[in-house]
């Protein structure tokens, strides 16, 4: 904080620094992004330029107007001695300065239909992902491929308060990044399962609200191989500003082998569903998945926080397994608490149920397997 | 038959006098701005630099929703709605407004809602948390209990704003003086007349709006509820039929004001009044044909994205119409700089910034990348500080001395100019920076690059702050201790309060005023 307020200081006195070092100004230039990125699809580029071209409008216009309203605060002072002159109306000039700005506004629309319209031409996509937004996650499922995956922030809390230094994706680092091809027009069908959220990457161009009960479509065609990030942009509650979406553009021959692992990870996985697990491996796991998925709302203590979302010290985690097991899965619709039933593997619901049944003093002593979960979702 | 104001409390309980009711307005609207700024300060503390130090996240969201309902429905209209009280039947040559009961009875209900807007703080769940667009579901099916108390206040607010629009109309269609044609009207009247209208037709549909979300709420209906065959976007595009001409609710009679002052301090008649005129009126009509350019992003067929981007780049023309205006009336006056007018020639430039960011807005592909970023959070302050607020503050200086018969201490006047001016700038110029570097508004936390715009903000945001009790101070030190006022008070200015004593006394043109 200090470095940054010297840093502040050292920019009241940016006359200076220009004139000694060319070199440290540059970087600091850099370092403090002030305009729109220009993107890597044609449809960032192309927006890049209309802003440019709108700010530039704007910047003549002003020069005119406030470069008028300078003269005259300057020459046009009672304290010069002048006397005021006494016109008051003049239909020549109202009509050139309607005009003139309806001329300017007739050349600014034509560029920015045409760029809208090309915008909204999302045919013949060669890859198919539907984006859903959660509170606060997202889901991507690649729609040929038979895969689908949930992005959380991986940013760990004690960055967020302030125990350890930043990262230096802070706040914008995920745990599985949505990959895709470069070079390959991809479609995105954005929704969302419970309130509204809003997928952007600046660097596509792309922004489009995720609203339940609606598919909305938008594209890109990733020119450059890369790591690109972005941020829900639609308030969400209370965790808005932790939902980031990472998307990772590879190569087309690395995004094949990158789809071959994936699948054969997520078959691994299904597997698991058939295996029986010592305590101690679910209540470890379990651990994970709270802190992961559930630490959002019911704290990573299991307080919870008074009033909206529930402590997990007493109450269903030292009830029957079912009824556990039961919010859990489905959920308790009209309530912030979602079914994890879709959310979260067989595995994962099993350690997480088995953690919260004897954490924070709840001891129960009972375990939940895979199997019972998946028993659980076949009877429900 | 003339008579004082009643003694004590029940002058102010029972009060019809425009005057009374004026002040109280005013006052009211004071408190709230100040209850907003805290909001706000808290917001700026917690954004001062990456990480979360101060509030929770939720907290956080209760900030920024509240900050914006008090300062739009509990500072801004209500300040606005006090100077029409004190203003109107003054420059109209009326003994009172045409409804005086009812005119006490708007005002009364308005501090019940806001201290039950506020009590909800102290509820289980905490107070609003839904941003002051308030979306479904976030604020129907995921919302905190407190949001039937929200409701119930938004519709005492609306029943508030309802009542005094009904009545400001019925006073400019009936009251003026023999000879005031319409024509012949102050401009703060004819926007103020425009403004009227504009109420009394969205705030009916706020009302049913926030009806729709009860019932969603409490009785089992899905309006908004799409896994109840509801459409989230239906209450966007409601919301926003409101929240349009909302914002021109708000400027236009900043419009009025600045029409007033400029002419004054240039010493030379405002330019171009029938244009003006004309001007507002089709702002007034557009604004109710732009409200989806708010939601260009919610996946709008592309014959409705045009529609709306094309209606939005022609408010520009009317409002170009009137920056010309003002200007052309400055150009070759014999311009003094006295409080009022330094806010209003800093009104004219910064509201220009602000329309000129809201023309780039207005460009949909381009709001693809604004919309929902701190580029807008610029633009929509540009326009509501310098804008509104400011429009406010230049008439209090520029009244001031009508309604207390005192003189304002011009040093400590200037002072609170330059200070607000520079704390205003250094606060919201930043903001456009860390939007197009595309930060997200409504996040209490951020990545380091966009530390540096954050942290200039915020110290801006505390200057700002701070030029306000200075305000506060230069008020209270008027009305105590200020010099005796002229009751033409200006070297120049024009209209029929000025040819009332100083202070107004508390009954005018019992008699109608002749109008040359
Ligand atoms: C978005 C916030 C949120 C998240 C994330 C969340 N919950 Fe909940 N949870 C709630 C709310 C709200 C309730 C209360 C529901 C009700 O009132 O019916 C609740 C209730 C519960 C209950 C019942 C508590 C009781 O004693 O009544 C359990 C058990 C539970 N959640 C488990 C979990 C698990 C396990 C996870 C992670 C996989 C999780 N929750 C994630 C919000 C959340
Ligand atoms: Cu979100």
């Amino acid at each position: 904080m200090l470095k940054r307020a010297r840093r502040l200081w050292a920019w009241l006195l940016a006359p200076a620094v220009l004139m000694t070092s060319y070199q440290a100004m540059a970087e600091e230039v850099e370092r403090w992004k002030f305009n729109m990125v220009e993107g890597v699809t044609p449809v960032s580029r192309e927006i890049y330029g209309l802003h440019m071209q709108m700010f530039w409008w704007c910047v003549a216009i002003s020069v005119v107007v406030f470069g008028i309203m300078l003269y005259s605060m300057i020459m046009h002072r009672k304290s010069r001695g002048v006397k005021a002159a006494n016109f008051h109306e003049s239909t020549a000039l109202e009509i050139v300065w309607t005009a003139i700005p309806l001329a300017i506004l007739i050349a600014m629309a034509f560029p920015a239909t045409k760029s809208l319209i090309n915008l909204y031409d999302a045919s013949e996509a060669e890859i198919d992902v539907v984006i859903t937004g959660y509170q606060w996650r997202w889901r991507y499922d690649y729609l040929d491929e038979d895969l689908s995956f949930f992005s959380n922030m991986s940013t760990p809390r004690d960055q967020i308060e302030g125990f350890e230094p930043f990262g230096p994706h802070y706040l914008l680092e995920v745990d599985e990044p949505l990959v895709i091809p470069v070079d390959t027009k991809v479609r995105f069908l954005i929704t969302a399962a419970d309130v509204i959220h809003s997928w952007w990457v600046p660097a596509f161009g792309v922004k489009k609200d995720a609203i339940p009960g609606f598919i909305n479509e938008s594209w890109a065609i990733v020119e450059e191989p890369g790591i690109y990030r972005g941020q829900c942009a639609e308030l969400c509650g209370r965790d808005h500003a932790f939902m980031p979406i990472v998307v990772e553009a590879l190569p087309k021959e690395e995004y094949q082998a990158w789809l071959q692992e994936k699948r054969a990870e997520q078959e691994a996985v299904r597997q698991l569903t058939e295996q029986t697990f010592e305590f101690e491996e679910l209540y470890d796991r379990g651990r994970q998945v709270h802190t992961q998925w559930c630490a959002a709302c019911h704290r990573p203590d299991g307080t919870g926080v008074s009033g909206i979302f529930p402590a997990l010290i007493g109450g269903m985690a030292v009830g029957p397994v079912e009824d556990h097991l039961n919010i859990v899965v489905n959920g308790s619709r009209g309530t912030a608490m979602q079914a994890f039933g879709d959310q979260l593997s067989e595995v994962d619901i099993a350690a997480v149920v088995t953690y919260q049944r004897n954490a924070w003093g709840n001891n129960m002593g009972d375990s939940v397997q895979p199997i019972d979960v998946f028993n659980f979702k076949q009877n429900d | 038959m003339a008579h004082g104001p009643a003694k004590g409390l029940s002058r102010w309980l029972f009060t019809t006098n425009h005057k009374d009711i004026g002040s109280m307005y005013l006052w009211f609207s004071f408190a709230m701005f100040i209850i907003g700024g805290i909001f706000a300060l808290v917001i700026r503390a917690e954004l001062f630099e990456p990480g979360m130090q101060i509030v929770d996240p939720n907290f956080f969201n209760q900030m920024t929703t509240l900050h914006g309902l008090i300062m739009v429905f509990g500072a801004i209209m209500p300040a606005f709605v006090g100077l029409a009280n004190w203003m109107l039947p003054m420059m109209i040559g009326a003994p009172d407004m045409a409804l005086p009961r009812m005119n006490n009875w708007s005002f009364w209900i308005l501090p019940f809602a806001f201290f039950m807007l506020l009590s909800t703080l102290f509820m289980p769940g905490g107070a609003p948390n839904f941003g002051w667009t308030f979306y479904a579901p976030l604020s129907t099916t995921y919302a905190p209990e407190s949001v039937t108390f929200f409701i119930f206040a938004v519709h005492i607010m609306g029943a508030s704003s309802i009542m005094g629009a009904i009545n400001i109309v019925a006073t400019i269609l009936n009251m003026r003086a023999p000879g005031m044609t319409l024509m012949k009207m102050p401009l703060f009247v004819w926007t103020w007349l425009i403004t009227a209208y504009l109420l009394i037709a969205v705030m009916p549909v706020l009302a049913g709006l926030v009806t729709m979300m009860l019932m969603d709420i409490h009785f089992g209906t899905s309006f908004f509820d799409a896994a109840g065959g509801g459409d989230p976007v239906l209450f966007q595009h409601i919301f926003w039929f409101f929240g349009h001409p909302e914002v021109y609710i708000m400027i236009l009679p900043a419009f009025g004001i600045i029409s007033a002052i400029i002419p004054t301090f240039a010493r030379k008649p405002l330019f171009g009044y029938s244009s003006m005129v004309y001007a507002s009126a089709s702002i007034a009509f557009l604004s109710f044909i732009v409200w989806a350019h708010h939601m260009f992003t919610v996946g709008m067929p592309i014959a409705g994205e045009l529609f709306f981007m094309y209606a939005t780049m022609l408010i520009a023309v009317p409002t170009g119409v009137k920056v010309f205006n003002w200007v052309a009336t400055m150009f070759r006056g014999a311009m003094t700089f006295e409080t009022p007018m330094l806010f209003s020639i800093a009104f004219v430039i910064l509201f220009t910034i602000g329309g000129l960011s809201g023309l780039m807005l207005a460009i949909a592909p381009a709001d693809f990348q604004y919309h929902d970023t701190y580029f807008v959070v610029a633009h929509f302050h540009y326009v509501l500080v310098p804008g509104a607020l400011f429009s406010i503050i230049a008439a209090v200086y520029y009244w001031l001395p009508k309604w207390t018969g005192r003189m304002y201490n011009e040093i400590l006047g200037k002072t609170h100019f330059w200070v607000a001016f520079v704390g205003l700038n250094v606060t919201f110029f930043p903001m456009h920076f860390a939007g197009l570097a595309g930060m997200p508004r409504r996040i209490p936390d951020y990545h380091m690059m966009f530390a540096d715009w954050n942290m200039i903000s915020s110290v801006g945001a505390f200057i700002f702050g701070a030029s306000q009790i200075l305000f506060l101070y230069i008020v209270l030190d008027t009305i105590f201790r200020g010099k005796k006022a002229t009751d033409r008070v200006w070297e120049n200015s024009e209209g029929l309060e000025w040819t009332v004593a100083s202070p107004a006394p508390y009954h005018t043109f019992s008699t109608p005023p002749e109008i040359k």
